[in-house]
């Protein structure tokens, strides 16, 4: 692993897929709109849950904004770099051109991981990251640098763990070669993660906790941010985080050795 | 249209079916995907949310899984296929049949919906395990009256994306502002929250628009919750009829527009 060349390589990919981009415009400002408007319409399915309770699973609305805040962020992060390019795996495997990336001095993971970015995803990270300043200020958050360490710790667990999922299911292309429709189902059941798991009843929240760990992937990070989660429960982020990843490094591995190329 | 017999069409429809038959498993996880409600369903109940609006579980988890129903037997995604067709030059050969292109598309929609049947079912199967309370049968006349209200709700979608799909012959990626006009379907069709529920400042104005007759309105008819059914068949026949001649406007300017691959 030569860190250095894999950095350079990624400027390259970000430039060029960047200027591949920046040539649908008007494309770019529908996809802000639509981002805008999606977190509006969240916010407004929130109210009305909250129309005549004052909380939801044991959270209060300026609470629930935090889960939303960071589902907006990791929303943006799957349609700048997990979606683009995840969805790119079962064009490579049905076309046969999987043969050319796996061909190329580098790693066939980093290269179909990170190949393509979709900026128009940036806005949403913005938006989110702007709607969780404005909830320290509500919840009267004490901001310090063991707090901003401990955040960003479990956010990029969440990322790490959001992104084993995708490529994990994109991962499944090679032996049933159109599973653009499983990432579909996946992003349904991610859409649960919008709201507070405590507000879901018991035998979901054992099934959002382990078979799609939602849990993990908006709960604890909200929980964290609002300094209510406990030492084990950022401990057990950690553990299940790394165990997704090396699993869906495994299983891509594993995938590999199934691999005909196409026509065969 | 004088050249449009029945034979034509019910030959689309089944040459169209059994393409649709050879990707069961992709429709079926098209049908999954669709479970979005029953967990919308879940925080309402699990809250007592339902209170407020004064209906009762029962009749809000039928609320629930008629919406689910209406959402599986109205999606439509014309916008993107007819986007490949038209950036690949696909549309040409279509353009010189005697038949207008959306025929196809249409019966393609549904082929795909009567192959989407089996597995709605066994969703609803599945849900009344879980729910056996819930189960109730719609008598005929509330079951036509509800199907028919979901094909009017499939047909403004459909008119709605095919005019989407139309901007094609001018910009190159359409299927951007469907996505964009995806966002207040989703919130505002009753896909998420039946519209009783939304505050007042939204209900005085949103019943002019189109969106609660896409999910809310058939889907009350269904479930047997309260509904002015007169009043909403009345302004799904106004909205295709708007609808229509606009369509029928951008295809002709399009196709004038239109120049295939490599010119």
């Amino acid at each position: 692993m030569n860190i250095k060349k894999y950095i350079k390589i990624y400027s390259l990919f970000l430039f060029t897929s960047v200027a591949s981009e920046l040539e649908y415009k008007s494309n770019i400002i529908i996809d802000f709109i639509t981002a805008i408007l999606s977190l509006i319409g969240s916010i407004f399915l929130l109210s009305i849950f909250f129309q005549s309770t004052d909380n939801i699973g044991g959270w209060k609305f300026e609470q629930a904004l935090i889960i939303q805040g960071i589902y907006t962020i990791l929303n943006g992060i799957t349609n700048t770099w997990f979606n683009p390019n995840l969805t790119e795996i079962v064009k490579h495997i049905r076309e046969g051109t999987l043969d050319f990336v796996l061909l190329k001095p580098i790693d066939s993971q980093f290269f179909i991981s990170l190949k393509k970015i979709a900026p128009s995803g940036f806005l949403e990270i913005i938006l989110g990251l702007a709607l969780l300043i404005f909830c320290i200020g509500i919840n009267q958050i004490n901001v310090n640098l063991g707090f901003l360490i401990l955040c960003l710790t479990t956010l990029f667990c969440s990322i790490v763990i959001l992104y084993s999922l995708w490529f994990l299911i994109s991962t499944t292309t090679i032996w049933f070669v159109k599973t653009w429709n499983a990432t579909e189902v996946l992003r349904s059941f991610l859409y649960v993660g919008r709201f507070p798991l405590n507000s879901f009843s018991l035998s979901l929240r054992i099934f959002f906790s382990i078979f799609v760990p939602i849990a993990f992937i908006t709960t604890i990070p909200s929980e964290v941010f609002l300094g209510l989660a406990q030492q084990w429960k950022i401990l057990l982020e950690l553990i299940v985080s790394g165990i997704f990843f090396l699993v869906s490094r495994r299983f891509w591995l594993f995938a590999l050795k199934f691999y005909t190329s196409a026509s065969s | 249209m004088s050249n449009i017999n029945s034979n034509k069409l019910t030959t689309l429809l089944k040459v169209q079916y059994s393409n649709m038959l050879e990707y069961r498993v992709e429709i079926a996880l098209w049908a999954i995907s669709g479970i979005i409600p029953f967990f919308m369903l879940n925080i309402w109940t699990n809250n007592n949310l339902n209170e407020s609006i004064n209906v009762s579980n029962i009749m809000l988890s039928r609320y629930f899984l008629s919406a689910f129903f209406v959402r599986q037997f109205s999606v439509v995604w014309v916008v993107f296929t007819f986007e490949e067709d038209a950036l690949l030059g696909k549309i040409s050969p279509y353009l010189i049949q005697p038949l207008n292109p959306f025929f196809r598309y249409f019966f393609q929609h549904i082929a795909e919906q009567i192959t989407r049947f089996p597995f709605a079912i066994i969703i609803a199967l599945i849900f009344f395990l879980f729910n056996p309370e819930s189960i109730w049968i719609p008598t005929l006349y509330v079951f036509f009256l509800g199907c028919l209200s979901t094909f009017f709700s499939f047909i403004i979608q459909f008119l709605i994306q095919s005019i989407i799909a139309c901007l094609c012959f001018w910009t190159e990626k359409a299927s951007a502002i469907e996505r964009l006009l995806f966002i207040p379907t989703l919130f505002l069709s009753g896909l998420l929250a039946p519209v009783i529920s939304f505050p007042e400042y939204v209900k005085s104005w949103i019943y002019i628009t189109p969106f609660p007759y896409l999910i809310d309105f058939p889907a009350n008819i269904l479930s047997g919750n309260k509904t002015n059914i007169i009043y909403g068949f009345v302004m799904q026949i106004f909205w295709i009829s708007v609808l229509f001649p606009i369509f029928k406007r951008i295809w002709s300017l399009g196709t004038k527009k239109y120049t295939a691959m490599g010119s």
